[in-house]
Parts: structure tokens; sequence; C-alpha cells
């Protein structure tokens, strides 16, 4: 009798899962901002009100050069935004903020204004990876949001596991690592050893500021500052934490499994 | 008011001179919080405060059936002191903190040993404990888990099946926290305080700005102490929910797993309405909230809320009204009453072992002044009665945001604060989802934190984990584990 019942309710519940990629994704929330955009020749002379505001020291303008806003570092707060009379660094509402490589995070120099999407892996890691992609994730001092919305990938409205993309218990069944939080001390060994058990060839993602350069907590004695310093890292997800969205796109990204729109693999 | 104590009383985001602080030779200040703690109050934190040389311990005592809290502490000292651990185990790791971080020995701890502190590229974890015997067999467990999720270790000594003992060992979280708060507070000490543990970013960011408002001598406005209420109700469902939805899971009954994955998302993007993040972070700010929630907003909140509440009801439901789930839900990893009061859990945990203690009705502050709120109760001390304290507060807190979400507030969302007043001890409590978020601040002559002490109630609720796998087959512990759902990195900081 509930078994029948509970199986009536799933029935109708019917398929929550989203249409994205193939159709559109879904809204980022209004008051989100999506990405951030640094123009540094709009900058007025001098002016640093930028600097001190930001909390985790991801903007520089040191004396007679421009500004440069990191997004490794940034946990999008938008104290900058506020503060900044010229307009240079201003919110996108973009969700796509994934890279391969730290420096294409760096905002502010002419051409450099927004950052440098992912392309993705060479042919070789792609046909092994690209349809079947298994996942170790690795928390070494994450907050557990960053932790909470990897998860979120694997519920029923974002079905991860449609896309071969899965996370696994043991770093032997995984093509790559999932790293999230900035490698507490406490977790360097036990980081280096999930890693060298994966075999090769294998990959590496570094998601949440955390991971990227030590996000809230860079320049303490306890942490490392991001996961490059231990493991080489192969992609990059900013935010703090980033949204589902976010992530989902930068996995994609780097597997090549965009629709041609949304993919800048075109380049 | 009846209560007498030689302690000094402090209510809830108040504050008090430091020199008013009671103190007390350290032999006394154990003997009177071990009197104070056995005609039944409570050990909030317990933790050391530099001076020169030497430390003075402080005490913050929670009286929750007078709805008073109280400090006292002690003179300046080195070496030991006689341990509170040896009558009162709600103070053990307390006391093998204060021995962690300042090197004060409480004489006859039974099992002092490091919390958190990191040793090179890994926690000092030092031995474990070890049961002894032919059958016996040791089962070691992390730091890194099978699934998404934070780490930590656990060791096991079994017989067959049963867990004769569970060592739970910590600390590869840590990120060094409380130690740069000294001096502070720093330009990231508000991110800091909001991913202390990033699914209690309201509570926590909550308790540091009362802190700094009450340093200030002023509170919140109205409108941003009801945001903040709001903001924390839905912190609780989201976490709640996920919580039922993974405890479905371990059982392998995936219809409540499935849509409670969902609906935990539906909650975290109703945070993301109020304030663009999922988490809240960026919302509560010291002097007010970052963002309003204008009535069309309110209305929009209030129709997708509505929703997932009845959502989250159904999903419930399914998972009470499966015999086979309620079977494996009953009577396993049991804590009873007595020992949940033995240990000083709090939060959900505490109340699914049949003690009354939520800071919201007991110790309230803030917007729950105005707008109160009951605690919910379970008997039983099982992972049904804990599964089902969250159903309750599921529950209570959706009728909480429907009546509150159209209360008459007007007034400023953010005003400017004054610095923080010097040589003052600042306390701040809220009812985080996973119980009592404890926040205490001590100002040095310019206003600076002299010293600034976090306890989060994993702090307080890890043992209870512990306890509840005694007698336990292992294979139970993940289900165990859910029903606890603590934060390693709200413990390791
Ligand atoms: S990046 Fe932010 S959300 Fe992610 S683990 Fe670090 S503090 Fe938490």
């Amino acid at each position: 009798m509930f078994v029948h019942n509970t199986l009536i309710h799933r029935l109708k519940r019917g398929c929550e899962t989203m249409a994205y990629p193939k159709g559109p994704p879904p809204p980022l929330p209004d008051r989100h901002g999506g990405s951030l955009k640094a123009d540094a020749t709009k900058c007025a002379d001098g002016c640093t009100a930028c600097v001190p505001v930001c909390p985790t020291q991801a903007i520089t303008r040191e004396p007679g050069k421009a500004m440069a806003l990191d997004l490794g570092r940034c946990v999008f707060c938008a104290a900058c935004v506020d503060v900044c009379p010229q307009d240079a660094i201003i919110q996108t509402g973009d969700y796509r903020m994934a890279v391969r490589h730290r420096e294409d995070l760096v905002l502010g120099d002419p051409g450099k204004e927004e950052l440098r999407l992912a392309k993705s892996l060479d042919e070789k890691l792609r046909k092994l990876f690209g349809r079947s992609l298994r996942l170790r994730q690795v928390s070494a001092g994450g907050c557990n949001a960053c932790e909470a919305d990897t998860n979120v990938l694997g519920t029923i409205g974002w079905d991860l596991g449609r896309f071969g993309i899965q996370f696994v218990a043991s770093p032997r069944h995984a093509d790559g690592l999932f790293i999230t939080g900035p490698v507490s001390k406490g977790m360097e060994l036990a980081l280096k050893k999930t890693y060298d058990a994966v075999p090769d060839p294998k990959i590496v993602i570094a998601t949440g500021a955390c991971a990227i350069a030590g996000g809230p907590f860079v320049g303490h004695p306890q942490i490392n500052n991001g996961a490059d310093s231990i493991v080489p890292v192969d992609l990059y997800i900013p935010g703090c934490p980033p949204h589902p969205l976010t992530i989902l796109d930068g996995l994609l990204r780097l597997l090549d499994r965009l629709e041609e729109k949304n993919s800048s693999q075109a380049a | 008011m009846s209560l007498t104590t030689p302690f000094k009383r402090i209510a809830n985001a108040a504050t008090l001179p430091w020199a008013d602080v009671p103190a007390w030779p350290a032999e006394e200040l154990v003997r009177a919080t071990a009197s104070e703690l056995s005609r039944g109050a409570r050990l909030s934190s317990w933790f050391g405060v530099p001076e020169g040389d030497a430390v003075c311990l402080v005490a913050v005592l929670a009286f929750d059936s007078e709805k008073t809290l109280a400090v006292a502490r002690s003179a300046a000292f080195t070496g030991s002191y006689p341990s509170l651990t040896v009558k009162h185990p709600q103070a053990h790791m307390f006391e093998r903190e204060v021995w962690e971080q300042h090197g004060l020995v409480p004489e006859g701890h039974p099992w002092l040993k490091p919390v958190r502190r990191t040793n090179g590229d890994a926690p000092a974890n030092g031995t474990f404990f070890r049961v002894e015997g032919p059958e016996v067999h040791e089962v070691a467990v992390g730091p890194v888990h099978a699934g998404v999720i934070e780490p930590g270790h656990f060791r096991f000594q079994c017989v067959g099946e049963e867990v004769m003992h569970l060592e739970i060992a910590l600390g590869y979280q840590h990120r060094g926290i409380e130690a740069a708060l000294t001096g502070g507070p720093h330009r990231a000490t508000l991110i800091q305080m909001e991913t202390i543990a990033g699914d209690t970013t309201i509570a926590h960011a909550t308790a540091y700005a009362t802190i700094l408002e009450s340093l200030a001598g002023t509170e919140a406005p109205p409108r941003a102490q009801w945001l903040r209420a709001i903001a924390l109700e839905l912190e609780r469902l989201a976490n709640h929910t996920g919580d039922l939805g993974a405890l479905a899971n371990d059982v392998a009954f995936i219809p409540t797993s499935a849509a409670c994955g969902k609906i935990r998302g539906d909650f975290l993007n109703l945070t993301a309405l109020l304030c663009g993040n999922r988490f809240g972070r960026g919302f509560v700010r010291p002097g007010g909230c970052r963002f309003d929630l204008e009535p069309e907003r309110a209305q929009r909140f209030l129709d997708r809320l509505k929703t997932a509440l009845v959502d989250v009801a159904q999903a419930a439901n399914w998972l009470w009204d499966s015999a086979s789930v309620c079977a494996r839900f009953e009577n396993l990893g049991v804590v009873s009453m007595a020992q949940a009061d033995e240990v000083g859990l709090v939060g959900p945990s505490a109340r699914a072992s049949g003690l009354t203690r939520d800071v919201r009705a007991d110790h309230p502050a803030g917007w729950h002044r105005q707008a109160p709120t009951k605690a919910a109760i379970w008997p039983g001390g099982d992972v049904f009665a804990r599964g089902h304290v969250r159903a309750l507060e599921i529950e209570r807190s959706g009728e909480f945001l429907c009546q509150q979400i159209f209360a008459k507030t007007e007034s400023e969302l953010r005003v400017e604060i004054a610095a923080p007043a010097p040589d003052t001890l600042a306390i701040a409590m809220v009812e985080g989802w996973r119980g009592e978020v404890c926040h205490v601040a001590i100002t040095d002559a310019a206003g600076r934190f002299r010293r600034y002490k976090i306890t989060d109630p994993s702090f307080h609720n890890w043992t209870g984990l512990a306890l509840s796998l005694r007698g336990t087959a292992i294979s139970d512990f993940p289900i165990c584990n859910k029903s606890f759902n603590l934060s390693y990195c709200g413990f390791d900081l």
C-alpha cells in the first residue's frame, strides 16, 4: 500500500532535470551579479579606493602601475564595485568563470578586462575523459559550501551523471581530483597521497577561491595558499562558493561538452 | 529571578566591562563552575585569555531555565589546575583545547590529547584509545571519506560487527581562524566568520555582527534584525531538508532522498533571492544587512517558500510512512537524555534526546525577542528522533517565516556603528541549525580583539556521535553520522 503511494507520488513529480545545456541555463539570482570585469584604463589617477576594501587582497595597485583584480582570490562580495567612483570594476552577470591557467583570472589590462574562459582538454585527454570522467573530491580545508554546491550537481535538478561525470569513492577509480579548500596544512599529506593514488593520466580541478589562492584565509600560516602549490591544476573555477551552474559550465567546458554557442572551443 | 550565583550574570548579546568579571584562583573557578553545572547550568564556553606570560581561564555558563548567561574567570596563572572534566565530562574538549592553545594542564583529565593542532602536514592526532583482546579489531576511516564531504578521522574498536568504542580525530580542516582574530577585526574577519562553517554562514555572521554592535553600545536596526531572523530560518530549512534526504539516501529510500536534494536547493535559492548567494554570503553586515526584502520581493519569496514547504512536508511523510525506513531508524544510535546532558549536547541532537535547549527560546536576542519560537523536542535519542526533530523544525521554521514575512519593520537597513569599547567582554549566541553558536570577544585598551573565542555547536556534539556508536554495528555508522551531520571546519576553526 505504502509502496504503491510512494511510487504514485514519485511519478507525479515527473522529470525535474533542467534542460541546460541543450536549453538555456537557469537564471542566476538577480542579486548574484555574476563575474566581474575590470578596466584599469578607467581608474582615476592615483585612486586606490578598492584596494583596502577587498577582504582577500585580490586587488592591487602599486604606485605608478595599473590596477589589477585577481578573480582567483575574489570572493565576489562586490565591495570594490560599490566603492569604485569610476565604474572601473563592474559585475557582468555572466555565470561562466572557469579558466585553464591561473593568470587568466587576472583582470585589468587592456584586452584582459574579463577572464579568459577555459579551452577544452587536448584531443587525447578528451577522447579518454570526454564521455566518462570519474572524479575523486578532496576537501582540504573547504568550509562545506563549495562541497555542498558540488554535491548539488548530483541531485535530480542537475543530474551530473547524464554527462558521464561521477564522483567516486576511491582515488584508484578516479581520472582526476576535484579539490576544494585552501589545502590546510592538516590535509597536505592526505591530498598528496590521494593525488598519487590516482592513475595517470589525470587531471586536477581547483574549485572555489580557497582552492585557487587561499580564499578568505590567504596568508594564514595554517594553510597553503591554494591547491596548485601542492599539485598541478588543470582547471580553476572561481567563486565563494561558485554557483553550481558555474561549476557545471567549467566541467563541460573542459570536456568540450557545451553546445557551440556556449563554448569557447571555436577559438 | 530567583537565581543567585557568584558568577556575573549577563544577557545574550550584551557586554560587561572586563574588570567586572569576577576573578578567582583557578581552583575556585573550577569548584564554582562544577557546582553550577551540578545544579543544571551548561558550559557554553571555556577558554584561556593570555595575560602577559600567564593565562586566565574564562567560564561562560548558560542557565537555560532562568534564561540567563553568566561569566567568571580565574586569576592569571601558569602550570596546572584541577580538571573540571573529572566531574563534568562536558568540559573535556574545552580543557583539551585550553591545554593545546595555552599549555595549562588540567590535572586528572582522563584523555588529554591534541584537538586540532597541525604537526607538519597532518594533524597532531596523538595516540588512539585501544581495546585489547583476541577478537578485537580496529577500523580506521578517513581523513578522505567516500563522498563529497569534509575530512576527519574515525577510529573504531570493534568486536565482530559491534563497535565498542569510536574515537574521532579532527584538525584536518584547521585554518587558523581564532589565532588570526587577535588584534582584529581585520578586513578579512567578516568573510572568515561567514566561512567558519560554510553551511552556517548566517548564524556565525549574525553572532559576529552582534558582538561588534554590542561592543559599540548599539543594536542592529529592527529591519536588519528581522532580515537576519528570516535568513537564519532559511538556513535551518535548507540544511534540515538536506539532512532528511541524506538519511533517506543512507537507507536506500530514494524518493525522499531525490526530492529533498532538489527542495534543499529551493531553500538555498530563496537565500539567493535575498542576497544573491545561496549560502547567505554578504548578507549580514555589522550594523545591519546589505540587502532588503522589499514587499514585491517578499511576495515572490513567500510564493516560492510555500511551494517548497508543501514539497518537503510531502517528502518527509513518504519517509515516516515507510515502515521499513522507520524500522531502520528506531533504536539506532541511541544517546540517552542523561548522556546528552552529561556531555553537553546542543541543538537538534540535544532536543532529540529530550533536552529542552534552544537559544532562540532560552536566550532570545535580536528579532527573537519579539517573535518567539518554541523548541521542537522529541525523546528517544535515536536516529529516528534526530530525523524527526528536524522534520518538526522544518514545520516550525516554515510557520515562523510565513508569519514573519510581512512583519512591520520600518527602519534603516544598516547603520554606521562606533568603534568597539575598550577592555570589554561581549557574548553573542545564535541558534544555528546545528545548535548553539557562541562567540565571546574581549577587547584590549585600544578596543581591538584581545581574544575572540568561537564555539561552534559541533564542538559540543562530536562526542555525542562517538557515544551513539557504542554497541552499534559498524555498518550503521553512516546513518548515525548523518543523523548528527556535524561540521568539521566549524570544529577545526
Ligand atoms: S571558496 Fe569560499 S565557499 Fe569555497 S571552501 Fe573556500 S570559503 Fe568555503
